[in-house]
């Protein structure tokens, strides 16, 4: 038996259908992954994310901590509440996470990193936190669910209730807001997700985790499983760590160079000086965009070949419901053009070389 | 738990056999399959002439989960793919044993399909792979 989270029992009366997922029994659908995919795209629908880990960090240097321990800058974050995407990095500039955060104020920073590494990441952020008397407290008295489409945020505000609703209800886009005063207790909305769509990831005392997950269906949002969570963030053009990029890949072999934050020169963060220099001299690999134009379906660990020659593999691939083919990010030879191939049981297939999101907002992008 | 009709016969790999009256016989996965594959996404169905052996690969179902084969329950000819798959794949997870065939082949021995897993046998196998 694995690790459950708090919502483990709401997922078993819902029929989920559960499998192990890095050592937590977590539900990868519900009966149909697909139609769980269409309702996050036009409705509503809901993720239990209680497995990934909250880390608050507090003190009075914590923005100087993160300005060292992150490849993209705090320094961005000039209004509370706001939220950064970025990676964690090893000295050799290796991705060691990736992960939001967000500054609530001053002193007091959310961050929120993958379940999958916890124990490395806790150890390494504990590691360099020391140095800064930066005080780190991991949150498993929280739980997370991440509510998703188009009507999540006016289903979220009703089952939130009118009091705690008008709090939240102006947040804007990448931002968290707490509400004051909730009969939850300590209650964090932000306006983040990983589908591609608008909608919330709500962070509340685990005690009210069921009752709370009931209030959302009872506003006919639909249990959604880690299958559709993850097309839908494939289609959204967004990185699985440990699929897209680990410790062997950098963020600027993972098509994350947006994420990291060259200005100032001066900002020392782990991994900089390797990165500098691959900036400088450019990278052999790089993370692209596949949609396969023959039939069939791409899969992680496909070949990937230009010119009749083996130039990489699909790190991430499936069929997009949205857009009705299947769809990859593959890591590839810098060279590659227009078009490639794909190897798929001995056939090789022809994809298209595209630049992502496949869809997002309801709609293909492709 | 999942429908079994008592007239076809099955494999061990969760193919299902029917016979038709032409002495041929129709091919497609069971519901038990289908079920555990998820949604159907992609359906690789062999053309007509193609020869199998008992065993062989013979087509490709892909759910959004993962690839699965269907393996040849006899030895024999394909008489005729279902082209339908080919557009509308899904109807394997609504209609497994009706519209959701594969393919049909021609057996090279005649009395193949009695040899094969009768649905009591197959009800039993399911069974004890769902404990």
């Amino acid at each position: 038996m694995g690790k459950r989270t708090p919502l483990y029992d709401m997922h078993i009366s819902h029929d989920a259908k559960m499998v192990d997922f890095g050592g937590w029994d977590m539900p990868i659908n519900y009966g149909s992954q697909v139609q769980e995919h269409h309702i996050v795209r036009n409705d509503a629908g809901m993720f239990d994310v209680s497995h990934m880990t909250v880390v608050d960090l507090t003190g009075d240097k914590v923005r100087d901590f993160l300005r060292y321990l992150l490849a993209n800058n705090v320094d961005r974050l000039k209004d509370e509440g706001k939220a950064l995407y970025s990676c964690m990095l090893t000295e050799d500039g290796t991705v060691i996470d990736d992960l939001i955060v967000y500054y609530v104020n001053d002193t007091f920073f959310r961050m929120v990193v993958n379940s999958s590494t916890r124990e490395k990441d806790l150890a390494w952020i504990n590691k360099h936190a020391a140095n800064f008397d930066v005080n780190v407290n991991v949150r498993d008295d929280l739980t997370m669910i991440a509510v998703q489409g188009p009507n999540a945020r006016d289903k979220a505000h009703l089952a939130l209730g009118a009091e705690s609703a008008s709090q939240v209800k102006d947040t804007a886009v990448f931002f968290i807001k707490f509400i004051e005063g909730d009969s939850m207790g300590e209650v964090a909305v932000a306006r983040t997700g990983y589908t591609g769509e608008d909608g919330y990831e709500i962070m509340l005392p685990k005690e009210h985790a069921s009752t709370f997950w009931a209030k959302l269906v009872e506003q006919e949002v639909t249990p959604c499983g880690l299958g559709a969570r993850d097309t839908l963030r494939l289609e959204a053009g967004m990185n699985l760590y440990g699929s897209d990029m680990d410790e062997s890949i950098t963020p600027l072999e993972a098509a994350l160079t947006w994420t990291v934050a060259w200005e100032p020169v001066d900002r020392d963060f782990i991994g900089r000086g390797v990165l500098d220099k691959q900036r400088e001299e450019g990278v052999s690999k790089k993370l692209i965009g596949l949609v396969l134009e023959d039939k069939g379906v791409l899969r992680n660990h496909q070949k990937v070949f230009i010119d009749g020659l083996e130039a990489g593999e699909i790190t991430s691939g499936s069929f997009s419901p949205t857009v009705g083919k299947a769809i990859a990010f593959a890591r590839v030879s810098s060279t590659v053009g227009n078009t490639c191939k794909v190897e798929i049981r001995g056939k090789q297939l022809t994809a298209a070389v595209v630049k992502p999101p496949f869809a997002r907002n309801g709609k293909s992008c492709i | 738990m999942s429908d079994i009709p008592q007239d076809f016969r099955y494999t061990k790999t969760h193919e299902w056999i029917k016979q038709n009256d032409d002495g041929t016989l129709t091919i497609g996965i069971s519901d038990h399959a289908q079920g555990l594959l998820g949604d159907i996404v992609f359906i690789e169905a062999p053309e007509a002439e193609t020869t199998f052996q008992e065993g062989d690969d013979s087509a490709v179902v892909e759910s959004v989960k993962a690839a699965s084969d269907v393996y040849a329950p006899v030895d024999g000819e394909v008489t005729e793919g279902n082209e339908v798959l080919s557009e509308t794949p899904e109807i394997i997870n609504t209609d497994p044993y009706g519209e959701g065939w594969i393919y049909k082949i021609k057996p090279e021995d005649a009395g193949a399909f009695d040899t094969l897993m009768s649905a009591d046998e197959y009800k039993e196998l399911v069974e004890s792979e769902d404990e």
